[in-house]
């Protein structure tokens, strides 16, 4: 199994349907696959031995994915948005791989091997060389290389084989299962596993791809009525966008069957918002890494329905992310690593055929196949999985385990916040202390003090923050994971 | 990681002359193809231990050999549906159907079933 292999089969079975759109340009499958073949040979012929991707998402991304999966070359995509210093290492990491960029000018790339990205459509961007597309790509073979987004330092290369990403295709999604009418709006980034994994997922259930280039609320809200949107994947950081576009008027996306959230924590005050404004629209969470090809747990719509509804046990598991699909073990354990009972929080572990574990440089899968996540959470009695936090990001005041999420919550409930990060300081009488950083909604106030009472009111004392401050805006990733080493290097510096 | 693979001596039917013996390959990844109707399959788990994999009551071919075609004389059963993965408990095969065809496979002469797949919400 390769991914190539999802693409020959969409194409041969759904042929002129269309497979991806941007701005106004549509590919059906059948173009989407000469396409990629096409430029497989292309890349051949230039003697590369990988596919960087540096650039947007458009319907190049499609096309440059499955031409380096026909040729059998691993497919490497970038933060277009990194600075010069950070990208030029990346690059240069992969010398020998053909740089599909929006410019020339990549630092630290060889120019002959630069090919600027709309010249994937272009016909003849191809060679007139006997070049043969290998007959068999080894499902061992590295197919992705991913540069983890680096909350806690240096990015590692994260290495997916054909065999995890296309377990995790076949074992998920019904092949063509979509109707003809169905459609994605995608705005998640190229160089995020999201982008990658519901590329090939939407690609083997025969749904169209809408891409937008760039993630505007009113933008997007307008192409999901446009372009008849069926479905629609979001971070975090997007749906509070939208949500507060909208200041509280319906959304009016009645084709919208389903909206997923991922990527990063989905603070609870906008879930139950977004809920309220898009009548008819089914919720899913999906929870997953990198290192395990996406989607590894799902909170469904039901779920969310029953939430919203008021059931009291589902208002709870709305702060859950679900249940793990079928065909992945999970197992919650203990520093020595004892495996915990129900309910009893500790250290995440995955097993599964879509779960690598792989870096550039060693596995740190161990012996039974167990992928370490490195986030805290535990397991309910019917099997909903909580995810607390990364294990680094948990506070230890006083010997207590304090996840810094819960607060979080608390604090971006009232009026006056819109954002807050919690990070522990170092304290010599309590190990760490509880600091908080706020984020004021415009044209609103609130004092420290009064601040402080609130948490009380919804905490227990030991989790109260000891110190809060106020800043106009937070670090975060492109996919909404705050950046918590920044924020405490603030507070410290 | 090294895959397990598994050797299979099959009756082969090239240019019509059948009863040539080769060795072929069963790997994870490995293609094969009905030598009579239009199924073509992928291997997306090696079997554990020997086994005769048929179309239609013929024996799959690698998918690069020639194919006589012709179809298959009295098919009987579903036939193969493209998208749907075949399994095997006994020998441990599993195999996804790429193209469809009237053939319908069977491991050792029982008939292989559907793997069922519990639909999820769409989540990416």
């Amino acid at each position: 199994m390769n991914l190539s292999l999802l693409l020959e089969m969409s194409a041969s079975t759904l042929e002129d349907r269309p497979a991806v759109t941007s701005g106004t340009r549509s590919l059906s499958y059948a173009q989407l696959d000469a396409a990629a073949r096409r430029c497989a040979a292309k890349f051949l012929s230039m003697g590369a031995t990988g596919v960087v991707y540096c650039g947007t998402n458009d319907a190049s991304f499609p096309i440059a994915v499955f031409g380096a999966a026909y040729a059998g070359l691993p497919f490497i995509p970038l933060n277009y948005r990194l600075g010069e210093e950070q990208l030029q290492p990346l690059v240069e990491a992969n010398r020998g791989a053909v740089v599909i960029a929006e410019t020339a000018k990549i630092p630290g790339a060889d120019p002959e091997m630069v090919v600027l990205r709309s010249t994937l459509l272009d016909a003849s961007f191809s060679t007139s060389a006997d070049i043969e597309l290998p007959p068999f790509v080894d499902p061992e073979d590295v197919a992705i290389v991913l540069y983890t987004s680096g909350t806690s330092g240096t990015p590692k290369a994260a290495l997916l084989r054909h065999r995890h990403l296309t377990a995790y295709v076949i074992g998920t999604v019904e092949f063509a299962g979509a109707e003809p009418d169905q459609a994605a709006l995608v705005t998640v980034p190229p160089y995020h596993i999201a982008g990658l994994a519901n590329l090939l997922s939407n690609m083997y259930s025969g749904r169209r791809i809408v891409y937008l280039e760039s993630f505007d609320a009113q933008l997007w809200l307008d192409t999901l009525r446009n372009e008849r949107i069926t479905q629609a994947m979001v971070v975090p950081t997007m749906l509070a966008r939208v949500v507060q576009h909208l200041d509280g008027s319906p959304a009016d996306a009645p084709m919208l069957a389903t909206l997923s959230y991922g990527g990063a924590r989905m603070p609870l005050p906008v879930l139950e918002q977004a809920l309220e404004l898009f009548v008819g629209t089914g919720f899913v969470n999906a929870y997953g890494l990198t290192e395990t090809s996406s989607t590894i747990a799902l909170l469904g719509p039901e779920d969310h329905d029953a939430a919203f509804a008021g059931d009291p046990v589902a208002k709870v598991r709305l702060g859950s992310v679900g249940k793990v699909l079928p065909g992945i073990e999970v197992e919650v354990r203990d520093e020595d690593g004892n495996v915990l009972p129900v309910g009893e929080p500790g250290l995440v572990f995955l097993r599964g055929e879509q779960v690598s574990g792989e870096y550039e440089g060693g596995s740190v899968v161990d012996a039974e196949g167990w992928f370490p996540t490195k986030d805290r959470g535990w397991i309910d009695e019917d099997e909903y999985l909580f995810i607390e936090g990364r294990a680094d990001d948990t506070i230890i005041r006083g010997g207590e385990n304090i996840a810094p999420a819960e607060i979080e919550d608390v604090l971006r409930r009232h009026e006056a916040v819109v954002d807050a990060a919690v990070v522990g300081i170092p304290d010599d009488e309590w190990g760490q202390q509880i600091a908080a950083v706020v984020v004021l909604a415009p044209g609103k106030s609130v004092g420290v003090d009064e601040l402080h009472d609130y948490c009380q009111q919804h905490l227990r004392s030991s989790k109260t923050p000891y110190r809060i401050e106020f800043r106009d805006e937070l670090p975060h990733t492109p996919t909404g994971k705050l950046l918590r080493r920044e924020v405490l290097a603030d507070l410290l510096g | 990681m090294v895959q397990s693979r598994y050797v299979a001596k099959a009756l082969h039917c090239q240019g019509g002359t059948v009863g040539e013996e080769l060795e072929m390959d069963i790997k994870a990844g490995s293609r094969l193809a009905c030598p009579e109707c239009s199924v073509e399959l992928v291997v997306v788990r090696p079997p554990s231990s020997a086994v005769v994999l048929t179309c239609g009551g013929v024996e799959v071919v690698d998918a690069s050999a020639d194919r006589p075609g012709g179809g298959h004389s009295g098919a009987s059963g579903d036939g193969t549906l493209v998208g749907k993965r075949y399994a095997d408990e006994d020998s441990g095969i599993e195999v996804l159907c790429a193209k469809p065809g009237p053939g319908t496979l069977a491991a050792d002469g029982r008939e292989v079933p559907i793997k069922g797949a519990k639909p999820l919400p769409s989540s990416d």
